[in-house]
C-alpha cells in the first residue's frame, strides 16, 4: 500500500501506469471477438464483481472498516432496478441508472450515517444486521419484492433506445453489447476510483486507517470522512448490482443475504485488498473460479472455503500481493547479480 | 388463556436454544477476541449428528430411553472438532487483524455447510422419536410435549452451570484472567493455549449442545446454521458479546420478540429483530451488559 517509499517513485511510474491500463483495456476489448458467448457472459460478471469489490475495498483498504453488510448495497441497486421495470415500464438501461445510482446513494447514506460511529468488529457487526433487515424485508414483503421467488427483469435497451435486443438473435447481441458497455462503465469507475484514492480525500482516509488518534490532532474530522467513504463505496457497489440484474435476469434475496456479503470480502481479499488493482483481479477471478468450482463439483462451496482458508493462511496479501512481491524479489535477485 | 401459556414457554424454548448458542458464541469471543462466524454451523453439525445417531439407534432397535445419550453424544462430537480447529486453524490469527479471522471462520462456515450436505446429504433429519418417548402433557385442554419442558430445563441447567464454572471455579479464574489480559495471565504462569482449547471447546459443547436439543422439536435442515448464526448476531448484539448474563437476556428478549412477531406482524418479524440490534448497537455500543 501507500508507504512513505511509494510517494517518491510514482512521478515516474504514472506513465507506465498509464501505459498497462491501456494494454490491458485493449486487451479486454478484443477479447470477444474471438471467444464464445459464455465466455463473454463470464467476464461481464467478473468485471461487474470487479466493480462491486472496487467500491467495497474503499472501505477495508483504505479506510480500514471492514464491512460484512454490502450485500445490502448491491441488493438495493439489482432490487431498484426490478421495481423500476415492474411498476414505472422503463426498458432502457439509462433510466436504470439514472434511477438507481441515487436511491443506492441514499441508502449508503442512511446506513453509513449509523455504522460509522463504530469501528472494528462492531462496524461489521452493525453492517451486517442492518443489511440483514433489508433481507429479511425481500423475503418477507413477497407482494412487493416476489419473496423468494424474486423479481424477473427483462433485457433492457441501450444507449436511450438505440440498441434494441427484441429480435430473434437479440440475446447474443445483448450479451456481446451488453459486455462493452459494462467494460465503460467499469472503466469509468476505476478511473473515478483511482481519482478518489489519490485526491487529498482518499490520503486522509488512509490517514485514519493508520493512526486514528494523529487523523484527529491534525484536525480532520473522522467521522465524516468514513462516512462520505462509506456513501461512495456503498454507491460503486450498488451499481455493480444495477448491472448485474439486467444480465441475470432475475433478482432474489439471495443477492441480499449477509454470505453474499462475505463473497464480496473473499473476492477484495482473493486480489489482494492491500493495493488499488486487488479487487479488481480479485473480482474476475473470483467470478472464474466460483464459476469452474459450480462447473466441476456439487460441493463448490466446500472447495471454496478451503481456497478461502488456504489463502488466508498461506497469501494473505491476495494475488497481486503476492505477484508484486515474487517481482520485486526477481528485480532485487537482478540487481545484486 | 392456556395458548398464551402455551406461547410462554414456546418462547422459553426457543429462548433456551438460543442461550446455549450464544452463550457459546460469546464465550469464545470474551477470551479468544474471536467473533466465529462458523459457530452457527457447529450447532447445525450437533443437530446432524443427534439426529442421525437417533436415527441408526432406532434402526437397531435400541430402547427409547438409551436414546437419549444422543444428546450428550452429539454436543461432545462438536465439542471435539472445536478442539480440533481451534490449534490447527484459529491460532496462528491470533496476532493478526481481525479481517482474517473473520474471514478464516467464514471459509469454515462454507466448507461446515458443505460437509454437511456431503455426509447426510439434501434431506431433512428428523428425530422425534424423543417427543413420542416422553409424556404430552395437557395445559388448560390444550396438548404440549414434554420433551419441550426438557429443553427449557437443559437451557437453565446449562445457563447455571456456564455461571458457576466461569464464577466460581480455579478454571474459571484462569479463564476471565487471560480473557482480561493473555500476556499478563501467560507471564504469571498460566497455560493460556489450554485456556484457549478448553474455552473454544466448551463454546462448541454449547452450540452442538443447542443442536441436539432443538432437533427432535424441528428435523437438521440444511442452512439452519447459517440462519441461527445471525440470530445469535443478534442476542450477543443486544446483550453484549462477550457477556454470560448479557447472552441469556438477549436470548430471551429476541425469543420472546419473534414469538410475539409470528403471531403478531409475521412479514415484519425478523425486520424487526434486526431493527432492535441495531438500534442497540447505536445507544449502547457495548450491548445492555457487555463490557468491551
Amino acid at each position: 500500500m501507500t508507504t512513505i517509499t511509494d510517494q517518491a517513485p510514482r512521478e515516474r511510474a504514472l506513465p507506465r501506469v498509464a501505459l498497462a491500463a491501456v494494454a490491458i483495456l485493449l486487451a479486454l476489448a478484443v477479447i470477444p471477438s474471438f471467444t464464445a458467448l459464455y465466455q463473454v457472459q463470464l467476464l461481464t460478471y467478473g468485471l461487474i464483481a470487479a466493480i462491486a469489490a472496487l467500491g467495497f475495498n474503499l472501505l477495508l483498504g483504505y479506510t480500514g472498516l471492514l464491512s460484512f453488510g454490502h450485500s445490502a448495497y448491491f441488493g438495493v441497486g439489482a432490487y431498484t432496478v426490478a421495481l423500476v421495470v415492474a411498476h414505472l415500464g422503463l426498458r432502457s438501461m439509462e433510466e436504470y441508472l439514472l434511477i438507481g445510482i441515487p436511491v443506492v446513494a441514499i441508502t449508503s447514506a442512511i446506513f453509513g450515517y449509523i455504522c460509522v460511529r463504530h469501528t472494528r468488529i462492531f462496524f461489521g457487526i452493525l453492517t451486517l444486521a442492518i443489511s440483514q433487515v433489508l433481507y429479511s424485508l425481500a423475503l418477507k414483503l413477497y407482494w412487493v419484492t416476489g419473496g423468494s421467488d424474486g423479481l424477473r427483469v427483462p433485457r433492457p435497451t441501450l444507449f436511450l433506445g438505440l440498441l434494441n435486443f427484441s429480435g430473434s438473435h437479440g440475446f447474443q447481441l445483448f450479451v456481446r453489447s451488453y459486455y462493452y458497455y459494462v467494460l465503460g462503465i467499469f472503466v469509468v469507475c476505476v478511473v473515478l476510483m483511482w481519482v478518489i484514492v489519490h485526491s487529498p480525500f482518499g490520503k486522509a482516509l488512509q490517514a485514519i486507517r493508520d493512526n486514528e488518534v494523529r487523523a484527529r490532532f491534525i484536525g480532520l474530522r473522522i467521522r465524516r470522512f468514513r462516512w462520505i467513504a462509506f456513501l461512495v463505496s456503498g454507491t460503486f457497489t450498488g451499481v455493480a448490482g444495477i448491472l448485474w440484474v439486467p444480465l441475470n435476469g432475475l433478482t432474489t434475496p439471495e443477492v441480499l443475504y449477509w454470505t453474499f456479503s462475505g463473497e464480496i470480502v473473499f473476492t477484495a481479499l482473493l486480489g489482494g485488498f492491500r493495493n488499488f488493482t486487488g479487487p479488481i483481479v480479485g473480482g474476475i477471478a473470483f467470478t472464474y473460479l466460483k464459476t469452474y468450482a459450480v462447473a466441476t463439483t456439487e460441493y463448490w462451496q466446500l472447495l471454496l472455503g478451503v481456497v478461502l482458508v488456504t489463502l488466508v493462511l498461506v497469501l494473505p496479501t491476495g494475488i497481486v500481493g503476492a505477484i508484486s512481491r515474487a517481482g520485486q524479489w526477481f528485480g532485487r535477485r537482478n540487481a545484486v547479480t | 388463556m392456556a395458548i398464551f401459556a402455551i406461547q410462554i414457554l414456546n418462547s422459553l424454548l426457543y429462548a433456551s436454544v438460543l442461550f446455549l448458542i450464544a452463550a457459546g458464541l460469546s464465550l469464545i469471543f470474551g477470551v479468544m477476541r474471536i467473533v466465529n462466524l462458523a459457530h452457527g454451523s457447529l450447532y447445525a453439525v450437533g443437530a446432524y449428528v443427534t439426529a442421525w445417531l437417533i436415527g441408526a439407534a432406532i434402526a437397531r432397535h435400541v430402547p427409547l430411553g438409551l436414546l437419549f445419550l444422543a444428546l450428550p453424544v452429539g454436543a461432545l462430537s462438536v465439542a471435539l472438532i472445536g478442539i480440533v480447529i481451534e490449534p490447527l486453524l484459529l491460532r496462528p490469527f491470533y496476532r493478526r487483524a481481525e479481517e482474517y479471522q473473520l474471514l478464516v471462520t467464514f471459509g469454515l462456515l462454507q466448507i461446515f455447510e458443505d460437509l454437511i450436505r456431503l455426509v447426510w446429504g439434501g434431506t431433512p433429519l428428523s428425530a422425534d422419536t424423543l417427543i413420542d418417548a416422553l409424556p404430552i402433557l395437557h395445559i388448560g385442554g390444550l396438548f404440549y410435549p414434554a420433551y419441550n419442558i426438557v429443553v427449557i430445563v437443559i437451557g437453565a441447567v446449562a445457563a447455571i452451570i456456564l455461571w458457576g464454572v466461569i464464577y466460581h471455579t480455579r478454571f474459571g479464574v484462569m479463564l476471565r484472567a487471560t480473557s482480561q489480559d493473555r500476556r499478563m495471565a501467560s507471564a504469571l504462569g498460566l497455560n493460556v493455549e489450554l485456556v484457549y482449547v478448553v474455552a473454544f471447546g466448551i463454546g462448541c459443547f454449547m452450540a452442538g449442545l443447542g443442536g441436539a436439543i432443538v432437533v427432535p422439536t424441528q428435523a437438521a435442515v440444511l442452512g439452519m446454521g447459517v440462519d441461527a448464526l445471525v440470530i445469535a448476531f443478534v442476542v450477543v448484539v443486544i446483550g453484549g458479546l462477550g457477556s454470560l448474563k448479557g447472552a441469556l437476556v438477549g436470548a430471551v428478549v429476541v425469543a420472546f420478540v419473534r414469538t410475539a412477531g409470528i403471531q403478531f406482524f409475521p412479514e415484519l418479524e425478523l425486520a424487526v429483530l434486526y431493527l432492535i440490534a441495531a438500534g442497540v448497537l447505536l445507544v449502547r455500543p457495548t450491548g445492555l451488559f457487555g463490557t468491551a
